[in-house]
């Protein structure tokens, strides 16, 4: 069954409640069919109309069946009594009446002609069915909910951006960066490390022999395995709980990464020797004279 | 007189306030039909949308996106952050060039940066500690883009790109890690230089090619810089460029869950 929009089932509601005088609301249940469909609308117009026949008492079964019937269908239902007479109507209307006034021809074929158009007026049309219009071409993509970019997408981005930008000022208004004395080849800091995002790598360097853990983990797992991962994980699925394994994969090298660096930046003083840093202090210069008040 | 809300009397103060400025040729030539900046802009579906598509937005924005992808809690406009971020950081990179020369004069430079130019240390730090955000929110993003499967068809080559841009955005906080020419600054790059040098069959030439000689000297210093300030940058935004490009091409934010 063809899904019929809501805005077109009530613009056809609209016209049928129009053509049989019911209310919308009746004509939107009748073709949702919630409720018995209005076809007795007709019966009573035909019914008054042919009331002058019923007083002839004459052939009630062909009297019977227009009343049921549509319109084309009574111009044809009385043709094995009648048939020559609707023809001859018109011309036999004002002379022959009187010869056959005992049938109940003249009143019949008069009235039923006018009778005939009304309903066909009144009950123009029904809904059969709704044909979406459609590409030829099957679209690839169902329409999405959308909302404007402007406001409610470059407001918040707006925001959100004058925060960052107020966070990096006052960052930088109290952490002074650090400036040490200058360069000098000759004199080797004891421990030497790297920026902190290279720590965890230089952690990892004290583990594994450095053609492992210097190349292949920065260069094969880092950068080629990264940019492999859509090409390796052919699983469809979106939602969290259908991806368990990526997601955990994910979490353990954000925990194994995580702990390396904290553990390069925090725990490592002179000779790479394990320090604790609420003890011996901090051994990485990067978080030197952080607080700078003035 | 009734209280009027605050937006009330900002309706009230503004309307009418510079019309005949706003409705001059000068205004005019300047801010296309929809922008919110013309005399007679009202708030209706079709201004909304030519603020986005009669503006140099457009190469960024599309009109319309999806619902979900507005939530703050969706993106964490970390992307946004990013982008951002690598504004922030050419606008005072670009100011610190002014007072910096890749030279023996480094060191004194950035002395003379932070005692006699005024907002000379703030600029650094900002510079500084900019970059180190940087580096956080693109890792992060990249984290929000995995654990929300956004890697996955269509959109898998802008994945690659950005783990391109990652190790991009890597490189160019490496090599200004060295430009302040002090003892953290030589021993971090020596340092992860050598970690360079394990690459088997090309470690010795890698290292020669980033130090310019055998260690770190001036002319690594002018290496180091060029790299810094203009060739990473250049390659990054082309990198961007695309990285930007396919996110719309490949049917905007991804999702929903």
């Amino acid at each position: 069954m063809v899904d019929i929009p809501e805005h077109l089932l009530l613009r056809s509601a609209e016209a049928r409640a129009k053509a049989l005088g019911i209310t919308v609301e009746q004509a939107l249940a009748e073709m949702k069919g919630e409720s018995a469909p209005t076809v007795v609308d007709d019966k009573p117009e035909v019914i008054e109309v042919d009331l002058p026949t019923p007083v002839e008492a004459e052939a009630p079964a062909p009297v019977e069946t227009p009343k049921v019937e549509a319109a084309p269908a009574k111009a044809e239902a009385p043709a094995p009594v009648e048939t020559p007479k609707v023809e001859e109507a018109p011309a036999k209307a004002e002379a022959p009446a009187p010869a056959k006034a005992a049938t109940p021809a003249p009143p019949k074929a008069d009235t039923p002609e006018e009778v005939d158009f009304a309903p066909e007026v009144k009950v123009t049309q029904r809904l059969l069915t709704v044909v979406k219009a459609k590409p030829i071409q099957k679209a690839a993509s169902e329409p999405v909910d959308k909302v404007n970019t402007w406001p409610h997408l470059m407001l918040p981005e707006f925001i959100s951006l004058m925060a960052m930008m107020a966070f990096l000022i006052l960052l930088s208004a109290i952490l002074q960066a650090p400036l040490l004395e200058e360069a000098n080849p000759n004199i080797t800091p004891n421990p030497a490390k790297a920026p902190w995002y290279f720590l965890g790598l230089q952690e990892a360097l004290s583990y594994w022999d450095p053609q492992i853990a210097g190349v292949m983990i920065p260069l094969v797992i880092g950068l080629i395995g990264f940019a492999a991962i859509p090409y390796i994980d052919r699983n469809k699925e979106n939602n969290p709980s259908k991806r368990k394994y990526a997601i955990m994969m994910y979490t353990f090298f954000l925990a194994g990464a995580g702990t390396l660096t904290i553990i390069g930046v925090l725990f490592r003083g002179p000779g790479w020797n394990w320090t604790y840093p609420w003890i011996d202090g901090i051994w990485f210069d990067d978080l030197l004279d952080w607080i700078y008040f003035e | 007189m009734a209280k009027l809300t605050l937006k009330e009397r900002f309706k009230k103060v503004s309307a009418g306030s510079g019309d005949a400025a706003r409705a001059s040729k000068f205004a005019t030539s300047i801010f296309r039909p929809g922008s919110p900046f013309r005399k007679g802009y009202s708030d209706s579906p079709r201004n909304r949308s030519y603020v986005v598509m009669n503006n140099v937005l457009y190469h960024l924005h599309p009109v319309k996106v999806k619902r979900h992808g507005v939530r703050l809690s969706y993106t964490l406009c970390l992307g946004g952050m990013s982008f951002f971020l690598f504004i922030v950081l050419t606008i005072t990179g670009i100011w610190l060039m002014f007072y910096f020369r890749p030279t023996e004069m480094a060191y004194a430079d950035i002395q003379a940066l932070q005692t006699s130019v005024a907002f000379g240390s703030l600029v650094r730090n900002m510079h500084r500690w900019g970059a180190h955000l940087m580096v956080l929110v693109v890792f992060l993003h990249m984290s929000r883009v995995f654990y929300h499967g956004a890697y996955k068809a269509p959109r898998e080559f802008n994945w690659v790109i950005g783990v391109i841009l990652l190790f991009l955005t890597l490189f160019l906080s490496f090599t200004g890690y060295l430009l302040p020419w002090d003892q953290l600054a030589i021993w971090a790059v020596t340092v992860g230089g050598n970690m360079a040098s394990y690459t088997p069959v090309f470690g010795a030439q890698i290292k020669f090619g980033l130090f310019a000689g055998l260690e770190a000297t001036t002319a690594t210093l002018l290496r180091f810089y060029v790299l810094h300030v203009l060739f990473f940058p250049f390659i990054i935004v082309i990198f961007m460029a695309i990285h930007f490009w396919r996110v719309r091409k490949d049917g905007g934010i991804s999702g929903p869950l």
